[in-house]
């Protein structure tokens, strides 16, 4: 059963339709990726999802209940952390997840175990009289995931966790989180703007203008990209690239730091290839696997494309 | 000629007993696009502020564009363009007038320098928009616009595309390899490794130590000896700590589907790998071959 369910749902702010006729669901288990920019749509998504904002039109229901007529019974099913997530600085780690835990209505007695455990998982266990202003940004991180998950929620909403963060201290995150949807069968939706961010969910769903895109696993959207890449290593990717695009088959060639990439129609490959070792020599042409980044914008463009028809 | 626009030598700042920065040493060539990575805290900003003449190292000198960075400040400081990930935009100033009133900071009055700089970002149309009703790549855009008002020759981006979809990203980057094109010298941090792939050197700080600094394509080879395999399973949480008891194994990452695993050449290979997580009994087991990543070299680096 889909324990986070969106039918439909749209929310307009003025002229700007933030959400559009959005429609998703999440099972348990499952951590969905909503990936888009700044202005997207995907925070409205959550603060919809989360009935801190009325849809226009469209309903959600999360674990059954209805985000509009049943708000209390919904909302003790979820975690949120959101973008803007503030802890109380003067206030120690242990002093700011016991906050958490009584305004979620945990018992006296039920509050300390369930801090405790939740400190030692994300590794705050030594850390409990820390004053919170004192943590560094991914300890921050860490003490603000185990507040959301404090009332044992079924589902676990994240407003771009990791924004500022470190790759190792991400990395961490992600097996924290990995860990415990695994463990006690939650729900996610995650928002990101980043691709090596997105690769690690289970599901995501390419947002644009408050609508989603395109959705599936990440190896579902690699293999929707029609055409296939190339890399080639170059000193002068700029001038390089005037003379691949010259080559028939060629769709896009695209700078890459030390790299060129080529997207090249479906079946030219090889052919491709072929040219661009005798017009190079030594720039090593090969095969790669399209990067869920290709697709993002692949997508966009012939949306944007047919949206002009 | 190719001259180089910074040169570090053996750059050091301590605050206290705190190293910071710890002998830094590297070189910057005219044009070059230079990616600089490191957990939080590593001394990447303090990097930052003195070679922008904001701190007096402790040890060791920076120059650049040729002028000491600290004991030239104002000439280093006119030649050089800043672009935060904070960026300030004033919300309810139009696009032209937040470029020109950033310019008249850097005491730049002239229009025309004003215009070329919104044709430039690509902003030329949209001079009389409210910098609220910008979307995120368009605001960034702006940003930029601001910090090249005064046609720097050097410019320091602090996570530029932060918020920004792979779209606007992408065309910021082509912006970017045009200034670059034309001299430009530019210095970026980063978190993300999609942005790092996109310059031509990435230089990785820890600790205040300068540990590698390169191009991306040599980084994987020389920093990850081994090879990737990304393996599909059901239950990968435990795959992952059964793949990380397997000798030969140098390390493991999991992604949404699938546990990304470095082998060490020599020591085990893909159809020994494949055959020992088939006999763990749990369930089908793919590999497929896997691709090294900036990431990888960051675990391995700074682990």
């Amino acid at each position: 059963m889909a324990l986070i369910n969106a039918v439909n749902l749209s929310r307009s702010f003025g002229q700007t339709q933030a959400v559009d006729r959005l429609n998703l669901s999440v099972e348990s288990g499952e951590i969905f990726g909503l990936v888009g920019s700044d202005g997207a749509g995907k925070t409205t998504t959550l603060r919809l999802l989360v009935g801190a904002l009325r849809p226009d039109s469209g309903s959600a229901s999360i674990c059954g209940f209805d985000i509009l007529t049943q708000t209390d019974s919904a909302r003790e099913k979820i975690g949120y952390l959101s973008q803007r997530f503030s802890l109380y600085e003067d206030l120690s780690v242990l002093e700011n997840i016991r906050f958490f835990a009584e305004v979620r209505g945990l018992e006296l007695k039920d509050w300390k175990p369930r801090c405790m455990e939740l400190l030692k998982f994300v590794g705050l266990e030594n850390f409990t009289e820390r004053r919170a202003g004192q943590l560094s940004g991914g300890m921050k991180q860490k003490l603000g995931l185990a507040s959301a998950l404090v009332s044992r929620p079924q589902i676990l909403l994240l407003d771009e966790p990791t924004t500022g963060v470190d790759p190792a201290t991400r990395q961490d995150f992600w097996q924290l989180i990995i860990r415990i949807v695994a463990a006690e069968g939650m729900a996610v939706i995650l928002t990101t703007p980043y691709m090596d961010e997105a690769v690690r969910c289970n599901r995501l769903g390419f947002m644009r203008s408050g609508r989603i895109i395109a959705e599936g696993t990440p190896s579902q959207l690699r293999d929707r990209l029609e055409g296939q890449i190339i890399e080639m290593q170059t000193n002068a990717p700029i001038a390089l690239r005037e003379q691949v695009l010259k080559i028939a088959g060629v769709q896009d060639a695209r700078a890459f730091g030390d790299k060129l990439h080529l997207r090249v129609a479906p079946l030219e490959a090889q052919q491709v290839i072929q040219q661009l070792h005798s017009l190079t020599g030594g720039a090593n042409p090969r095969l790669i696997p399209a990067t869920l980044e290709d697709v993002f914008i692949s997508l966009t463009l012939s949306e944007e494309a047919g949206s002009h028809d | 000629m190719t001259e180089n626009a910074v040169v570090a030598t053996n750059l050091t700042r301590r605050f206290g007993d705190f190293t910071a920065v710890d002998h830094i040493n590297f070189e910057v060539k005219t044009g070059e696009i230079v990616g600089y990575l490191g957990p939080n805290g590593c001394g990447k900003t303090t990097t930052i502020r003195m070679l922008l003449g904001l701190l007096e190292p402790t040890e060791g000198s920076a120059s650049v564009l040729g002028f000491d960075a600290f004991k030239q400040t104002e000439e280093v400081r006119a030649r050089c363009g800043y672009m935060s990930q904070k960026f300030a935009l004033y919300d309810d100033l139009t696009v032209l007038e937040n470029l020109v009133f950033y310019g008249g900071v850097y005491g730049i009055k002239d229009r025309k320098r004003v215009q070329e700089t919104l044709n430039l970002v690509g902003l030329s149309g949209r001079e009389r928009e409210l910098t609220r009703g910008l979307s995120a790549g368009w605001r960034q855009r702006l940003a930029l616009a601001i910090a090249l008002v005064h046609q720097p020759k050097l410019l320091f981006l602090d996570e530029p595309t932060s918020g920004v979809d792979p779209v606007a990203r992408r065309e910021f980057w082509e912006l970017i390899y045009q200034l670059a094109a034309g001299g430009v010298t530019i210095f970026i941090t980063t978190h993300y490794m999609d942005e790092a792939e996109y310059c031509h050197r990435v230089g990785l700080m820890k600790d205040g130590r300068l540990l590698a600094f390169d191009q991306p394509s040599a980084l994987k080879q020389t920093v990850i000896r081994g090879e990737a395999w990304d393996v599909a399973a059901a239950s990968l949480t435990v795959m992952v700590e059964k793949i990380n008891q397997i000798e030969g194994v140098i390390q493991t990452s999991l992604l949404g589907d699938l546990v990304h695993v470095i082998i060490g050449p020599k020591k085990i290979t893909k159809d020994q790998l494949q055959a020992k997580l088939s006999q763990l009994g749990l369930g089908e087991v793919t590999l497929s071959a896997g691709e090294i990543t900036l990431e990888d070299v960051f675990m391995s680096l700074t682990r």
